[in-house]
């Protein structure tokens, strides 16, 4: 119940809405689940009445200006489904095999004086494999514009 | 009805008694999302006004929004060119009801200094309605914040009853006027502006009249 001044005044034989109960019984371990209920349903409740509102309250006038893909003032001009050519996506792939190289390389090449025979045959071998994998691609003809 | 003395009686204890269309336009006056766009040089000084210093903030205001489907102000911040006239009215016509302008500055409002240019719009009044000119060249960005206040203050004078933007038939869209080969058509929107009636018009009788 709330007095004029605002405060919260209980009275102390009745529980409200059985939240804070002195019963140890009250305590267990599942009667605290009610506190994540409660949080639940403010956390639903929450988000959901603004766009209950607005949905009531906003005035719904769809014009076909309004409803126009393009939002910069402009007409739009053509199809807004453009398709891609496939042929960018095997470009991209065959970036990746330098891109991977490069990580690699750079480390190996600042350490180089540092290193052993054994890890420039290793770098070399997976130099090897990548320029395998270029020449494989390039061989199929991944590399012509058609 | 409730009578002032009781409302003010419950106020002091700490309830507050507000009419509906009060809390109706307390929620539009306070959130009003401006459309982000600036044409020139005024909208420097709404950057400003909108940053750390002035905080547009303050008033609700700071919401730029990127699209005009979420906007609820367009602030015409700088001079329209004739080319740029037709995409404004057109972002105007996308904003959703009820929506308002601001008209910034001197050429917002007639063209300004460069009013005498070839392609230069002489005030964007011309194709859509503006609630607030805020003189100056450019004006502070306190000028801009009384603008705010100033169309806050329209808002929460409206009244819910008489609104028309929740009436289907209301007229929603204006004309948006097409780059021809001199000048953009029509040169301006008759519902919304209609040119003053100049000096030469007057008959030298109807001056002699006034006088």
């Amino acid at each position: 119940m709330l007095t004029s001044s605002g405060n919260l005044v209980r009275n102390s034989a009745q529980p409200v809405a059985g939240l804070i109960v002195p019963d140890s019984e009250m305590d267990s371990y599942s009667t605290q689940y009610l506190f994540v209920v409660v949080f639940l349903a403010v956390a639903v409740a929450f988000p959901l009445a603004p766009l209950i509102l607005s949905r009531l309250l906003a005035p719904h006038k769809p014009t076909p200006i309004k409803t126009d893909t393009y939002e910069c003032g402009l007409t739009a001009k053509g199809d807004p489904w453009v398709q891609f050519r496939v042929g960018y996506y095997i470009y991209a792939l065959v970036y990746v095999i330098f891109a991977a190289e490069t990580v690699f390389l750079y480390p190996w090449a600042v350490a180089f004086h540092g290193l052993s025979l054994g890890a420039f045959v290793v770098m070399m071998v997976f130099v090897l494999l990548l320029v395998e994998g270029l020449v494989y691609a390039w061989a199929k003809g991944a590399l012509e514009w058609k | 009805m409730i009578d002032e003395s009781l409302k003010s009686e419950l106020q002091k204890q700490g309830v507050f008694v507000v009419s509906t269309e009060w809390l109706y336009n307390w929620g539009r006056k306070s959130s009003i999302w401006p459309l982000q766009f600036g044409l020139a040089c005024c909208a420097i000084e709404m950057i400003a006004a909108a940053a750390a210093r002035y905080d547009l903030a303050r008033f609700g205001a700071e919401v730029f929004r990127a699209t005009p489907r979420q906007a609820d102000l367009m602030i015409v911040a700088g001079t329209v060119t004739k080319k740029m006239a037709p995409q404004v009215v057109r972002l105007f016509n996308q904003m959703p009801e009820p929506k308002y302008v601001i008209a910034m500055g001197a050429c917002a409002i007639s063209g300004g200094p460069f009013k005498d240019g070839y392609n230069v719009l002489k005030g964007v009044d011309r194709y859509i309605p503006v609630d607030v000119h805020i003189p100056g060249c450019p004006p502070r960005p306190e000028a801009l914040l009384h603008a705010i206040i100033t169309l806050q203050e329209k808002i929460a004078g409206q009244h819910i009853d008489r609104t028309r933007w929740y009436d289907a038939e209301a007229k929603t869209e204006f004309p948006i006027p097409v780059c021809s080969e001199h000048d953009l058509l029509p040169a301006a929107n008759p519902e919304v502006w209609q040119p003053p009636k100049d000096y030469r018009d007057v008959t030298n009788e109807e001056s002699v009249k006034k006088l």
